[in-house]
């Protein structure tokens, strides 16, 4: 049954509102909102820079490998704290990376399928726990473990390295390493995932179709050629690392020393900054606490733009922003 | 309405003559640039229709006249511009990014493409169907009728009510439907969903219905029902369906316009373009010889 | 080798392979299974009815509760969502529904780089921006901090999500001479609706545990706060504060903290799941 009824036609102020302002106002709207992204770069420049002024054009370039970080007389080098930064991440990388890979692996190619799902749930919970969390249970459980097991453990089969020797008080570079090294496993397992799974099917299938085990076909097929992603995904672990904060802190001992031992404390950017900010007695100390966090914002940035990079020319839809 | 009231409101043009700019409050007769509006005048009249995808020359020098109140079909082979065809007519090619065109188009008499007529305005006087059909999944039937209209400033609550009955009863949807229509449009059949789609479309009173090979993704059965309501709407309707079924294009078109990588070959009466058509090409692309 | 050696010595290796990884992946799965139960074992005992609304007593003195530090989360998870969510989300809407692809891939790339930015460092550039021009730790500043961090989070989650959205619905809604204004909030948002919810308590869950930046922004307190202006307690902060203390009383009292912030992050995030799946369902 057709029916034709009249036309109801729009009022023309009610046409020309939406025709003149909605669609235009509402991009600009969206456009300012998406722009905000690089006023709070500049802003984050900015800002840290103003901030340490003083302390720039006190020490310089000094401050890069002056050693000293003595808020009494006002001597500040950032030697310390660059090199502690250093040492931490580069050892929670060495225990991170193969286990995150390993376990990256396990689940992509080798696992049951029952328990995959499981297992990756786990990962995320993990990678939901906060900082201050794992902080408090390094404190008071890992840190006496290390104290009394392992450490002395170290001492004693592999003391004849420098690296393991002198006093063991628990809290300690190797202590911020490991717990750093749980911090950056979850992303950098869930990562390297993202990286396996979008290797293509058809690789697989030339090399099971030549009679490989499934081992075999994830050395061959799969991980030559995620080698590239797969070190994006440990760059990305690392750009974490970098800017870890309240765990490290609470157990590296936070002593601005250079030692040679992994059993002495230890002195991250970071942690500088998360212990003394508020203690900052005087306009050079907290200048220099924010130059402290210029050289580890420039650090951070370029360390996760190569990340970034590596992860978005080969491997995957690009990463997603990690809790 | 009573039966003698249908009987008449279906022979009479619309009541008021179509307009796309926005009718002065002064000047309540119609705007300088349009022509009368007369019975035996053509919905649509293409002329010189170039459209350009970045550098890619899609449609070449279309020029043809849709009758009003009738079906016309376009027809062709995959990628012969039949679908961007169709676009151009309710200026929905626009959101392709790299679109351009050339040339000009008018609905009843006005340009649709004349640099003061906003393109929202043509596309609630030119509807579109799309081949898969794309009820909004978080509305109800009666939700996705309305949107049109509701979305367009219309808010009184026994228009809707009233609009919805009739496009619903015009896509032949009403019976179907009437006891649930607060269920989930997904809920719907594939026939149905299509059904309302066009009963969508049909909600905001466009003049002409443009269908972009409506049934293809439909069964025989609901294929059959959507063309039996084709046939029933082109009473009211202006309505041009593109297809790559030529069956189905000659069961329902009065024209048929044959396109072929990007030319309008032959247009002309269905009946003709199936029979005895006097270019070479369409009778080979008819016959079966290639496409 | 023996072809017959050679291929049991394969076999053998694939087992080996899959046994190690599988001891990598337990490892890696560990420190949260210990975690969860030194909390529970630890903490349980101290979240009792006292910890949810009591204020903090003074040093030495034993009892009282985190009353205003859980309440202090919530306040601040409020004020950032305050400032995030609309830019998140509007930033992500421009991101998938307008802009060039060239403009585009700069935003994504700079959020990203904000995503990577330590949170210590946002809560630097807020005290300069807010703590030092009112003179004060406030609430204010500690919503600020967590809400600008939670920007490019939003952002690029909702850009995802409405990029799932078939742009059949949008060409329906357009071809219906809608506004494309109206066809992003009134259909393409309503579509994706389930997912942006899940993208902000994602980001919601992520700031609730942030300590760092809170330090000196929010910077803790050990009374109710009752004006924005004033410092507020946080139960990151208060967990920080008292576990590197050395009073046994307020070492237990962290680690009820720390159980309940965990049962807080966790259920938002098992509730994320849940929502999700549904999706996947249909």
């Amino acid at each position: 049954m057709a029916i034709t009824a009249a036309p109801i036609r729009m009022r023309p102020e009610q046409r020309m509102a939406v025709r003149k302002y909605g669609d235009r106002a509402f991009k600009w709207l969206t456009l300012i909102m998406a722009l905000s992204v690089f006023v709070l770069i500049a802003l984050i420049g900015f800002e840290l820079t103003k901030g340490s002024h003083l302390a720039l054009r006190k020490f310089g370039w000094h401050f890069l490998v002056g050693r000293d970080w003595d808020p009494v007389s006002e001597q500040f080098g950032a030697l310390p704290f660059i090199f502690g930064t250093i040492v931490s991440s580069i050892l929670a990388l060495l225990i991170a990376v193969p286990l995150s890979i390993a376990t990256a692996v396990f689940l992509t190619e080798l696992a049951p399928q029952w328990l995959r799902q499981p297992i990756t749930i786990f990962i995320e919970l993990l990678a939901a726990v906060p900082s201050v969390i794992l902080g408090l249970w390094g404190i008071f459980v890992m840190v006496p473990w290390l104290r009394s097991h392992l450490f002395p453990w170290l001492k004693s089969s592999l003391g004849f390295l420098p690296i393991f020797q002198g006093p063991i008080y628990g809290v300690s570079m190797l202590a911020g390493g490991v717990i750093i090294a749980i911090m950056i496993v979850p992303i950098i397992t869930s990562v390297s995932r993202e990286i396996l799974r979008s290797v293509p099917g058809l690789q697989r299938e030339a090399a099971y179709a030549l009679g490989a085990t499934r081992w075999e076909v994830t050395r061959i097929a799969v991980l030559s050629y995620a080698k590239k992603g797969l070190f994006g995904a440990v760059i990305l672990g690392l750009g974490r690392a970098l800017g870890e904060t309240m765990a490290v802190t609470m157990v590296i001992g936070n002593r601005p020393e250079i030692a040679t031992s992994l059993f002495a404390p230890g002195y991250t950017l970071a942690s500088v900054i998360a212990n003394e900010f508020t203690e900052a007695t005087t306009d050079v100390y907290l200048n220099a606490l924010f130059e402290i966090g210029l050289v580890l914002l420039g650090v951070t940035i370029v360390v996760n733009a190569v990340a970034q990079l590596m992860l978005r020319t080969l491997g995957g839809p690009g990463v997603r922003p990690q809790a | 309405m009573t039966p003698d009231q249908e009987k008449q409101s279906r022979t009479m043009p619309p009541a008021n003559p179509p307009r796309i700019a926005p009718p002065r409050p002064e000047q309540p007769a119609q705007p300088a640039t349009a022509a009368p509006v007369h019975q035996d005048m053509p919905a649509i009249c293409v002329d010189h229709l170039n459209v350009y995808f970045g550098s890619n020359h899609v449609l070449k020098n279309v020029s043809l006249n849709i009758r009003a109140r009738a079906v016309t079909a376009i027809i062709g082979p995959s990628g012969c511009g039949k679908s961007t065809f169709l676009r151009a007519l309710n200026r929905m090619h626009e959101l392709i990014p790299e679109a351009r065109m050339d040339g000009t188009i008018r609905l009843f008499g006005q340009e649709i493409y004349a640099p003061d007529v906003e393109p929202v305005i043509v596309r609630r006087r030119v509807g579109m169907v799309f081949q898969k059909s794309n009820p909004f999944p978080t509305m109800s039937i009666a939700d996705n009728v309305t949107v049109g209209l509701r979305l367009n400033g219309i808010r009184k609550h026994g228009v809707l009510a009233e609009r919805m009955e009739q496009s619903l009863r015009m896509a032949a949807l009403w019976d179907e439907v009437k006891d649930r229509l607060r269920a989930p449009a997904i809920s719907l059949s594939g026939g149905q969903q299509q059904r309302l789609c066009i009963a969508r479309a049909l909600a905001v009173q466009p003049e002409v219905l443009l269908m972009d090979e409506p049934a293809s993704a439909l069964d025989p059965l609901a294929t059959s029902k959507i063309e039996s309501l084709i046939l029933e709407l082109k009473k009211d309707y202006t309505i041009v369906i593109v297809t790559h079924n030529m069956q189905q294009a000659a069961r329902v078109s009065e024209d048929t316009a044959f396109f072929y990588i990007g030319e309008l070959v032959e247009f002309g009466p269905t009946a003709k373009i199936f029979t005895s058509p006097s270019q070479k090409r369409t009778e080979d692309y008819v016959t079966g010889r290639f496409g | 080798m023996s072809t017959r050696a050679h291929h049991t010595w394969r076999k053998c290796k694939n087992a080996l392979m899959q046994t190690v990884t599988f001891c990598c992946a337990l490892l890696v799965i560990a420190p949260l299974l210990l975690i969860f139960y030194t909390l529970l074992k630890s903490g349980i005992g101290s979240v009792n009815w006292d910890f949810f609304t009591k204020l903090p007593k003074p040093v030495g003195e034993s009892g009282g509760g985190m009353a205003n530090a859980i309440v202090g989360t919530f306040i601040l998870l409020g004020l950032a969502s305050m400032v995030g969510v609309p830019a998140g989300v509007c930033g992500g809407i421009y991101l998938s529904e307008y802009g060039s692809s060239r403009l585009n891939g700069w935003i994504r790339f700079g959020a990203d780089v904000l995503n990577g930015v330590p949170s210590i460092i946002w809560g630097m550039v807020v005290y300069a921006l807010v703590v030092l021009p009112m003179k004060g730790f406030s609430t204010l500043a500690g919503g600020i901090v967590l809400g600008l961090i939670m920007i490019p989070l939003i952002m690029r989650t909702t850009e995802e999500v409405l990029q799932l959205v078939p742009n059949g619905y949008r060409e329906a809604s357009l071809a219906l001479g809608i506004a494309q204004w109206r066809t992003i909030t009134q259909i393409v948002i309503r579509t994706a609706l389930k997912g942006i919810v899940t993208g902000i308590l994602l980001a919601l869950a992520r700031v609730a545990g942030e300590t760092a930046p809170l330090l000196f922004t929010a910077f803790g307190n050990r009374f109710w706060t009752h004006h924005l202006s004033d410092p507020i307690a946080a139960l990151p902060l208060q967990i920080f504060s008292y576990a590197i203390s050395p009073y046994e009383d307020w070492r237990r009292q962290a680690w009820a903290g720390a159980l309940v912030l965990l049962l807080l992050i966790t259920t938002i995030n098992v509730s994320v799941r849940v929502l999700t799946r549904d999706r996947f369902r249909k």
